[in-house]
């Protein structure tokens, strides 16, 4: 009788052989196709073609040693920090004020603050382009920051209730009759318990920004274009296999810093 | 003392309303304003009326625009979900570890930089690329995916299948197994009880799915403006060009609100057909 369970309990856990190699595929699909662009990025040659035909670090030469990749790089950077900063201030002011506040009207004003997720990038990014012509904030640092910080806010509203979610309130007032000021209790109670959703958020915010590719094609001119801009010209205008090192550089930083934390967690988990 | 309390949480909650403030107006001046300009303009240029609309909805080009941006969204969804399902039904019967590796690969697509993912399909699907030579190799002969809406599908399918992979697998993991052999022990077996049984326990997770997929499929831009073609355009793009080479911010506001009405009629038949079933399953939906 006891064998029979464990017979049926074990025939649960595999899967088919169909389903395995469909689970396998489907994984090949999911990764393989990205990866192309890191022995893209060896190439030789100055086409898209694939596999290259020799091998070199031209291309990374090319992206180091041009002012043109190097400076939108640096825009991508300056403008997802101050979009994230902004977009993290904004969210989680927004995300306590939706937690504690209770007036009509505010599940309206939270469905505003999620709205940028929702709509199709290209209809805000023709709207967003239309009035800041008018504004003169297109081609400018600000106009990139204020359109890119719009995006983000959700992203940190999000992963703040998050941690809101596991936040009880009585933990402020245990602090306050403990002879906590107000100040005091922010800095040493609820920054430290909320700490890892603003943090999340702050990330999202910049990843986010540091990707936007729809917008930033209309805002951007000449003397101010982030990198996707720069990558989309590539192969649209140019033609040019630089791309390829930018998109593993890239890439590879985005696994950096995705690994990172999940084997610092578990180190921190052996520790205990 | 007992009554200061209340009063005192409840000037709390006022002031805490202050605290959604900046954020609401950041997003109604740089977010809202802009969006009612242009379905503004959509109105009132060149004329005050509905010419935009009307040539929107009256040309010939312009309807077929919108139709293959419909169909190209449909075939995306079906494709996805077609892919995603297995994948999520073997995810959600593995084991913890395996289940972390397969959350890892699916998320993959929505991970990667854009740019990156979008210029490894153009490499991929241009003309004397990886892809043709495949097809070659099996015999069909002179396929070229690049600046073909089906180009455009493949790529897509790639880059939504998280988006319905996740939630597939979250209804999937509160399905009660029992269930199943139950109907097992009742006659019922394999494809039966999987079409009668687990189908429609799954469907939440399905209609979830598929109303995120469709939807953003609906709005995509670059993937359309670099693998696709402007003979066959897509919505996003006849919206992007339009402004882009012709300043016509009212006729592409006319097009951008014909697309998110259609979203939102979407929306309205999912969620309508979802409403059924968040009762019976309310419990599993959310699990994980």
């Amino acid at each position: 009788m006891a064998d029979s369970v464990t017979r049926v309990a074990r025939k649960e856990r595999t899967l088919g052989p169909v389903l395995r190699i469909w689970v396998v595929l489907v994984g090949f699909v999911l990764v393989a196709p990205t990866l192309v662009v890191i022995p893209m990025s060896f190439g030789a040659g100055s086409t898209f073609q694939f596999p290259p035909g020799g091998w070199s670090l031209r291309w990374y030469g090319e992206f180091f040693g041009s002012k043109q990749w190097l400076a939108s790089l640096a825009n991508s950077v300056q403008v997802g920090l101050l979009a994230a900063a902004l977009a993290t201030v904004l969210g989680v002011a927004a995300a306590f004020g939706l937690d504690r506040a209770r007036f009509r009207g505010r599940g309206a004003v939270r469905q505003l603050l999620m709205a940028p997720m929702i709509l199709p990038g290209i209809v805000v990014a023709v709207a967003v382009y239309g009035v800041f012509l008018r504004w003169q904030l297109n081609g400018t640092m600000l106009g990139f920051v204020l359109a890119h910080t719009v995006l983000g806010v959700p992203f940190v509203i999000t992963s703040v209730q998050t941690s809101l979610a596991g936040y009880d309130p009585a933990m402020e007032r245990a602090a306050a009759s403990l002879g906590a000021s107000r100040l005091t209790t922010l800095r040493k109670v609820v920054l430290p318990l909320i700490a890892p959703g603003v943090t999340s958020g702050f990330v999202f915010a910049f990843a986010t920004s540091f990707d936007e590719v729809v917008i930033a094609l209309f805002l951007q001119t000449p003397d101010l274009k982030t990198l996707p801009v720069k990558m989309y010209e590539s192969i649209v205008l140019e033609i040019d296999p630089t791309i390829a090192a930018a998109s593993s550089l890239i890439v590879v930083c985005t696994t950096i810093l995705l690994l990172v934390p999940q084997i610092l967690r578990r180190r921190s988990d052996h520790d205990r | 003392m007992t009554a200061a309390v209340p009063v005192r949480r409840a000037v709390l909650r006022s002031r805490a309303s202050w605290l959604l403030f900046p954020a609401a107006a950041v997003l109604l001046v740089f977010f809202c304003y802009p969006l009612a300009v242009i379905l503004l303009r959509s109105f009132s240029e060149p004329a005050f009326g509905l010419s935009n609309y009307v040539s929107v909805l009256g040309d010939e080009v312009q309807i077929r625009v919108v139709l293959r941006t419909l169909r190209t969204a449909l075939i995306i969804t079906v494709a996805t979900l077609v892919v995603a399902y297995p994948y999520a039904y073997a995810m959600s019967r593995v084991g913890r570890r395996a289940r972390g590796l397969l959350t890892l690969l699916v998320l993959m697509p929505f991970w990667t930089s854009v740019m990156a993912r979008n210029f490894a399909w153009y490499v991929l699907e241009q003309r004397g690329g990886v892809l043709e030579k495949l097809f070659d190799a099996i015999g069909i002969h002179g396929v070229s995916l690049l600046g073909s809406v089906t180009g455009v599908t493949v790529a897509m399918v790639q880059v939504m299948l998280p988006f319905m992979v996740l939630p597939l697998q979250n209804t999937m993991r509160g399905i009660d197994r029992s269930l199943l052999h139950a109907a097992g022990s009742l006659g019922a077996r394999g494809p039966v009880a999987f079409v009668r049984v687990y189908l429609p326990l799954s469907m939440p997770g399905v209609l979830a799915g598929v109303s995120v997929v469709f939807i953003m499929s609906l709005g995509f831009y670059i993937t359309p403006a670099l693998l696709g073609t402007p003979q066959q355009a897509l919505a996003a793009q006849v919206i992007g060009t339009r402004v882009n080479d012709l300043l016509d911010f009212a006729g592409a506001g006319a097009l951008g609100a014909v697309l998110l009405v259609l979203t939102l009629i979407v929306l309205a038949v999912l969620s309508r057909l979802a409403a059924p079933l968040g009762t019976s399953t309310a419990g599993g939906a959310d699990r994980g």
